[in-house]
């Protein structure tokens, strides 16, 4: 109901369909690239090192005569994969925490969060640093595992302020009284008043993901495969900042600031939603009318200063 | 000194305008109180706001005038003032109270400040002493020690809070008073505090009062004049103590019957059946047909007009339809 | 029947010396407690309504959900059919729901918005009766809905409470708690926020279904005039403690207690005029964080003694099952201290 409402506004739509092109691409793009461009990723055009954009080549090659274009798409996949995986993660921990605590109440809530706090007041960026620093062979899903488990502690304290206001408000009041369950009162009851945070706080562990895989990897913490954060770092150390190599690393760059986009024009939607003070169809109509009014009573006034300099005309 | 003709207001919405104030006249008389009652919807507040010019998109007045008297003065037309002109006439000449005080009142401002603020604004030059003076004397009006000028809005109770809203209003002696439930935030005996004060200082300063309410039997009591609003319309209009002995209009009839008499001999009551109209599909006619117990035949499809009879307004074809029309 | 004449066995529900103080903890160690309810005792009959009546603040919201088993008591005891209730944390289990019902003071907040007609009333009959298939729930719910005027019920059983009026979402609310078959009915504020006009159909269903259905009910409300026309006694509160109550003729043609002379003095009456006389300060409830000691309606008393200000009075029978807590119909306690 509230997701057709949803559909109508031109910025979500722009958004969903920005998120919806870079899925494709991340699923698609590895076989597109390998079959339909023939330029694998990591195949090596030695006529061609570092060229800019043009001819055989549409966004240049890397220092090592690699396609960008190529490296751009492939990349998508693990960059996405990884801003997917970690933010499900965080979003099923947000919940769990967040819901559970806000629901309950009492002694589990106090424990639930607490260990929110301790989440939250931990230096996370330097905790991955270090235990992926312990891990051998780091695979996109210890990536996506370690980003997660970070990312969830400010949605569950989100969670757990509105899971308390719901729990008290007269309608979930009144199916206690009915004796409801407490499992239906949860999940039929009250967590469907939380979708659209859920949604909403989705998308955003899911660029905070994208991001912090980009940042590990200029860190130099990465898989093998690539994505846009290696891209970016493999850039950075051969220079190609220094050297004017601009076609290497502003295409990742910018996919990273388009997907940050689409996800806050999204966002922005879903608030529209819910905060309708910010609805502009109104507010539209009103200035047109106001514009109108305005219009006809200064013709008034006009006709009534014509007939007015006739008039005095006439005694004249 | 007020006089209100044809005065519509719609709400414009994506599909298509709601009109929520529909061809109103009123006459506000110099030191009058006149109530306005209704139910939700029936456009008594957006008569109000429209009618202190203060209502907010996408409610916009369309059509009609208001014009106000002053001695002295040409009479002046509020509907197309510049905002500038009606600032200057807005509590010198015209002030208003709202419902919840909470929201009419600066939350992180002294109750002393916000005097201060109108004093400056609407008498330029004034020393600050005198406003300082001014504040503790109206404060003082309406029952409220002066020392709680130097409150917060929050720190004060409900019935201090409203009735500090009050004596704000009456801060540059204001020739009419619009209220628009004033009292129903507040307990019954706070209620019953600030209506006898309202009276008392009304007898004082001689100010006019328009009071909207949905409470009938609180306007039989306080009011000189009612109109009864029904669906954007008035549909009565009389002196009170004939709206509650002998009102024409079946709704008006109904309204009254719907509140328990605390003394009298009571029997069942039967109150008004029915559903309030959707003013986004008001019904054909008179908009009250489908409640009403005494329904003629052309009730449903030609709208009564407003028309004086026995010295008072109504609009029913009950009674403005000639007696031997009605029993053919 | 007067409830005089009526014996114990009618009583379903009731409350006996209940308290209720709500600890605020407001960091810091700066920990207030809220007086809320003290020492109030209530008895719901078959077949009768009794209304509470008082201010906001006044404990009276509290009382019901005390009823309920919102919250666990201070002190005191509530029964049922005799039995005291015992709930270990909050709420009770679906046992007691199943003859208790609360209904609640706006409609509006009271339904999920997201939820249908079908959804709340198919909740509660599921819950607590078994059905032999879909057609005798469906049966069962249209006649739910008849039942509370909620009419043309075959329309609007998938209605969402946005699509409904005031009205129709309050019926809607009552035919949820009728659908458990309660036998007692606490119905805080049922009116107060519905539109003049369909305020006096509510009460009217609530006085057929007392009628037909002989429940219990508690009706709570501020507006004395509605607790008249609905009830057969009347329980007047402030400030937590209960003042004065009996035969709601009784009570309000001759209240004996200063704060129930006022708050009738108070209501509007299109019989009497309101003058600018005696626009005198009236005062307002205290503040119930850190109440006055005795009587708290001593300090608004223009009655009040010495022994106003210290000790509450005992309960005063005036015969006719019309009582009241006030020291100018109690017997003072001998000067003479017991050694």
């Amino acid at each position: 109901m509230s997701m057709r409402r949803l559909l109508r506004s031109g910025r979500v739509r722009a958004g969903l369909i920005i998120l919806a092109v870079f899925l494709v691409v991340a699923l698609f793009g590895p076989w597109f690239v390998d079959h339909v461009l023939g330029m694998p990723a990591e195949a090596i055009d030695y006529d061609a090192l570092h060229q800019p954009p043009g001819g055989r080549h549409p966004l240049g090659t890397t220092n090592n005569g690699q396609d960008v274009l190529s490296q751009v798409i492939v990349g998508a996949r693990s960059s996405v994969a990884v801003g997917v995986t970690s933010a499900v993660l965080a979003t099923v921990l947000a919940i769990l925490v967040g819901v559970t605590g806000g629901f309950l109440g009492g002694r589990t809530d106090q424990l639930l969060t607490m260990f929110t706090n301790l989440f939250i007041t931990m230096p996370s960026f330097a905790l991955i640093l270090i235990v992926a620093g312990y891990v051998q062979g780091v695979t996109w899903m210890v990536v996506a595992f370690l980003i997660g488990i970070f990312e969830w502690p400010g949605g569950a304290r989100y969670l757990r302020s509105q899971t308390l206001s719901l729990r008290t408000r007269d309608f979930a009041l009144a199916m206690r009284v009915l004796g409801e369950t407490r499992s239906r009162l949860i999940f039929s009851e009250i967590l469907p008043h939380l979708t659209g945070i859920i949604s909403a706080l989705f998308l955003r562990a899911m660029v905070a993901g994208i991001m912090a895989e980009a940042g590990l990897a200029f860190l130099g913490i990465s898989a093998d495969t690539i994505s846009w954060g290696t891209m970016i770092e493999d850039s950075r150390n051969q220079s190609a900042i220094r050297l004017g190599y601009w076609w290497w690393y502003l295409p990742p760059g910018l996919c990273l600031a388009l997907i940050g986009t689409a996800t806050a024009l999204i966002n922005f939607g879903i608030d529209e939603l819910s905060n309708p003070r910010l609805q502009g169809k109104e507010r539209k109509l009103v200035r047109k009318f106001d514009k109108a009014r305005r219009r006809a009573h200064l013709k008034k006034t006009e006709a009534a200063a014509q007939k007015d300099a006739a008039g005095r005309v006439m005694v004249g | 000194m007020l006089e209100v003709s044809g005065l519509t207001v719609d709400y414009l919405t994506a599909n298509g305008p709601v009109r929520s104030c529909n061809g109103v006249d009123l006459t506000v008389h110099e030191r009058e109180i006149v109530g306005i009652a209704g139910e939700s919807g029936s456009g008594k507040s957006t008569l109000i706001t429209a009618l202190t010019r203060l209502q907010r998109p996408p409610a916009v007045t369309t059509a009609g005038s208001i014009l106000y008297h002053s001695p002295g003065h040409e009479p002046v037309e509020l509907t197309t003032m510049t905002d500038g002109e009606l600032r200057r006439l807005r509590w010198n000449e015209i002030a208003i109270v709202m419902q919840s005080a909470m929201d009419c009142m600066n939350p992180v401002m002294r109750l002393g400040d916000q005097f201060a603020d109108t004093l400056r604004a609407h008498r330029p030059g004034i020393r600050r002493q005198a406003v300082k003076e001014r504040t503790a004397e109206l404060l003082q009006l309406v029952g409220v020690p002066a020392d709680r000028a130097r409150s917060y809005p929050h720190q004060l109770s409900g019935g201090m809070r409203q009735r500090s809203l009050i004596a704000l209003a009456l801060a540059c002696d204001p020739r009419v008073v619009v209220m628009d439930e004033p009292t129903t935030a507040v307990d019954v005996v706070m209620q019953r505090q600030i209506l006898t004060q309202l009276l008392s200082l009304q007898d004082r300063l001689g100010f006019a009062v328009v009071f909207v309410t949905h409470d009938l039997s609180l306007l039989v009591q306080l009011a000189d004049r009612i109109a009864i609003m029904y669906a954007g319309r008035i549909v009565e209009e009389a002196v009170s103590d004939q709206i509650y002995r002998n009102p024409f209009h079946p709704y008006t009839r109904g309204l009254r019957d719907a509140f328990p008499s605390l003394h009298a001999p009571m029997g069942e009551l039967s109150g008004i059946s029915g559903n309030p109209p959707d003013l986004r599909n008001p019904p054909s006619g008179c908009p009250f047909h489908p409640r009403c117990p005494q329904r003629l035949e052309q009730c449903d499809s030609v709208l009564p007009e407003l028309l004086p009879i026995d010295g008072r307004r109504v609009a029913c074809h009950l009674h403005t339809t000639p007696q031997e029309e009605i029993s053919r | 029947m007067s409830p005089t004449q009526s014996s114990a066995a009618d009583v379903v529900l009731e409350a006996d010396h209940v308290t209720k103080h709500f600890e605020i903890s407001g960091g810091l160690g700066r920990d207030t407690t809220i007086h809320a309810v003290e020492d109030a005792t209530l008895q719901l009959r078959r077949g009768q309504i009794v209304a509470l009546v008082g201010e906001s603040g006044s404990g009276k919201t509290t009382l019901a959900r005390l009823l309920a088993q919102f919250y666990p008591l201070t002190s005191g005891q509530i029964r049922l059919d005799g039995e005291p209730v015992r709930t270990k944390h909050e709420f009770a289990d679906r046992e007691y729901y199943s003859r208790v019902q609360l209904i609640f003071q706006d409609p509006f907040g009271a339904l999920n918005p997201q939820k249908s007609v079908r959804h709340a009333l198919e909740r509660a009959l599921k819950l607590h009766h078994t059905f032999n298939g879909r057609e005798e729930l469906e049966q069962r719910m249209l006649e739910l809905m008849e039942r509370v005027n909620l009419t043309p019920a075959a329309d609007l059983i998938d209605a969402y409470p946005h699509q409904l009026s005031g009205g129709q979402r309050q019926r809607l609310v009552i035919a949820r708690a009728l659908a458990v078959d309660p036998e007692v009915l606490l119905a805080d504020e049922p009116i107060s926020m519905l539109d003049v006009s369909i305020r006096l159909d509510i009460l009217n269903l609530l006085r057929r279904l007392r009628d037909e259905e002989d429940l219990a009910m508690l009706y709570i409300t501020h507006d004395i005039a509605s607790a008249r026309y609905l009830a057969n006694t009347v329980q007047v509160m402030y400030a937590g403690q209960t003042v004065e109550g009996g035969p709601v003729e009784s009570v309000i043609q001759d209240p004996q207690h200063p704060y129930t002379k006022l708050l009738i003095d108070a209501s509007p009456d299109p019989e009497s005029a309101l003058s600018a006389e005696g626009s005198g300060d009236l005062g307002e409830p205290p503040n119930l964080a850190d109440p006055p000691a005795g009587c708290r309606f001593h300090l608004r008393c223009p009655f009040a003694m010495d022994i106003c200000k210290t000790e509450f009075p005992k309960r005063s029978e005036l015969g006719n099952g019309h009582w009241t807590h006030c020291w100018l119909h109690a017997e003072r306690p001998q000067p003479t201290t017991e050694s």
